[in-house]
């Protein structure tokens, strides 16, 4: 235990700790883009992947119980994500007591500034997503069980799927500098290798914004109905 | 050439500074950027006014004593230079300089364009040497170092400790500087006796001193005079797990492994 307290105290630490849980997140979010594409080979194979997940595991498990230890992994890890991102984020903060009069502009992208701002962005719309289709309290005709409908009748407010087309987009910005933010804090560098993690960033930057936006927009032009 | 300058005087370290508005009329364009600081200051002192306070000493580039943001760029709008070695002829006639020191916690204004840089040396003495054997100087090669690792040790070398790193983050981290020392050292078998606390210690000592971390902007890497790679700063990330995780000074006192 004091060893993950020394671990954590430090800065580093901090922040090996935000791209590790990082990078859980990450591969879960892979993970969920890739079943929502099971919306396309209709009702059935999605409403059928949605029940797997909740029976997932049996027998050995009862209904639900593998899919409360995913998502506690995950409260877990969106904790620590946004803990040590508020930690570091105040200690930078405290870094600078004068500003200057023209800020340096050297180097910073567009996804690397909004990185902060991006992550406050996706955590409010991940609140309403799960109101919106998990819960279903904000969401006009809600039926547990069938995701295809949900899905469906949810996107076919456009201003609806307008919002979930910017937070994803605001997610793909996130992950552009983030996945790359990941390989320089874990270390994963190596001469040979390390021109491709900016173009691996930006490969599953852009797929994840166009493998989650398909839907909304297939929904909107009347593909799935 | 003539420059507009508005000029950060703070006159001392816990006083209040602002910008000042100096002429430098007729200046060469082949002059330094400090050589034209002089004549302004020469300037200065003849109408009898307090000269602008700035660092300076080889004026090779390579002492890591000068250095200041000139329009919110850090040594100059020119890429790896330091300001001693930035020529005027980089500038436009008429051009409007705001010219600013260093801005971090870690590093106090010490009068005008000078800031404190004593933490740079705590984070050196934190763990930036190697124990070496005294008497005789060793045989020349008698340690083989692979080509490439002398190479790299030598670009993380390169780095002369002029704060520009720190200055040009948003964060006002000191990763690119920390980095560059550790990475030098751990690069070659001399360092290898300490390497795992050499990085702990200036890592914490980093911490200690008020700087900010690290969220791989990239612009230490751009501002530096010496082209130090942010990938020194993936290297120390990746030393600073490894050392976390396994250097174990009071277990191994204690006689537990």
């Amino acid at each position: 235990m004091r060893r993950v307290v020394h671990f954590y105290r430090s800065t580093v630490g901090k922040k090996v700790a935000m791209a590790a849980s990082g990078a859980v997140l990450f591969f879960w979010v892979i993970a969920h883009m890739l079943g929502n594409l099971t919306t396309f080979q209709g009702p059935e194979k999605i409403n059928a992947y949605a029940e797997g997940l909740r029976t997932f595991g049996e027998p050995f498990f009862g209904p639900g119980q593998v899919l409360w230890m995913v998502r506690l992994v995950l409260i877990a890890c969106v904790a620590i994500h946004v803990l040590a991102a508020l930690q570091l984020w105040w200690l930078s903060r405290a870094a600078r007591p004068v500003g200057y009069h023209n800020p340096p502009h050297l180097e910073l992208s567009y996804a690397s500034r909004t990185l902060r701002w991006g992550g406050v962005i996706i955590f409010l719309y991940v609140a309403y997503h799960l109101m919106h289709f998990t819960l279903g309290t904000v969401h006009p005709d809600f039926r547990s069980g069938d995701v295809y409908h949900n899905l469906v009748v949810g996107f076919q407010a456009w201003p609806v799927a307008a919002v979930y087309i910017l937070a994803v987009g605001a997610l793909g910005f996130h992950l552009y500098h983030g996945v790359w933010s990941t390989f320089q804090t874990l270390g994963l560098n190596h001469p040979r290798y390390n021109r491709y993690r900016r173009a691996a960033a930006a490969v599953i930057a852009v797929g994840l914004f166009v493998g989650f936006v398909s839907v909304p927009v297939a929904v909107l032009a009347g593909v799935l109905r | 050439m003539n420059l507009v300058l508005h000029v950060w005087r703070q006159a001392g370290p816990k006083l209040p500074g602002r910008f000042e508005r100096y002429e430098a009329r007729n200046v060469n364009e082949h002059m330094s950027f400090l050589e034209m600081l002089d004549v302004v200051n020469q300037g200065l002192l003849q109408a009898g006014h307090d000269p602008i306070a700035f660092e300076h000493d080889c004026r090779e580039g390579i002492c890591g004593s000068c250095g200041f943001v000139i329009n919110g760029s850090p040594h100059g709008p020119l890429g790896d230079t330091t300001v001693c070695q930035l020529h005027l002829r980089h500038f436009q006639n008429g051009d409007e300089l705001w010219i600013e020191p260093w801005r971090a916690k870690a590093f106090p204004v010490v009068k005008d364009l000078v800031v404190d840089r004593n933490a740079f040396d705590r984070i050196i003495q934190a763990g930036g040497y190697i124990s070496v054997r005294t008497g005789s100087a060793p045989d020349a090669n008698a340690i083989p170092v692979r080509k490439e690792n002398a190479e790299r040790a030598m670009d993380a070398a390169a780095c002369i400790g002029c704060g520009a790193c720190v200055a040009a983050c948003p964060n006002g981290s000191a990763m690119l500087f920390t980095a560059a020392k550790v990475a030098h050292l751990a690069l070659l078998p001399q360092g290898q006796p300490e390497r795992l606390q050499r990085v702990l210690g200036m890592v914490e000592q980093m911490d200690q001193d008020g700087f900010g971390n690290c969220t791989n902007h990239g612009a230490c890497e751009a501002a530096c005079p010496k082209g130090i790679s942010i990938d020194f700063i993936a290297q120390l990330n990746r030393d600073w797990v490894r050392a976390a995780l396994s250097y174990a000074p009071h277990e191994a006192a204690e006689g537990a492994i």
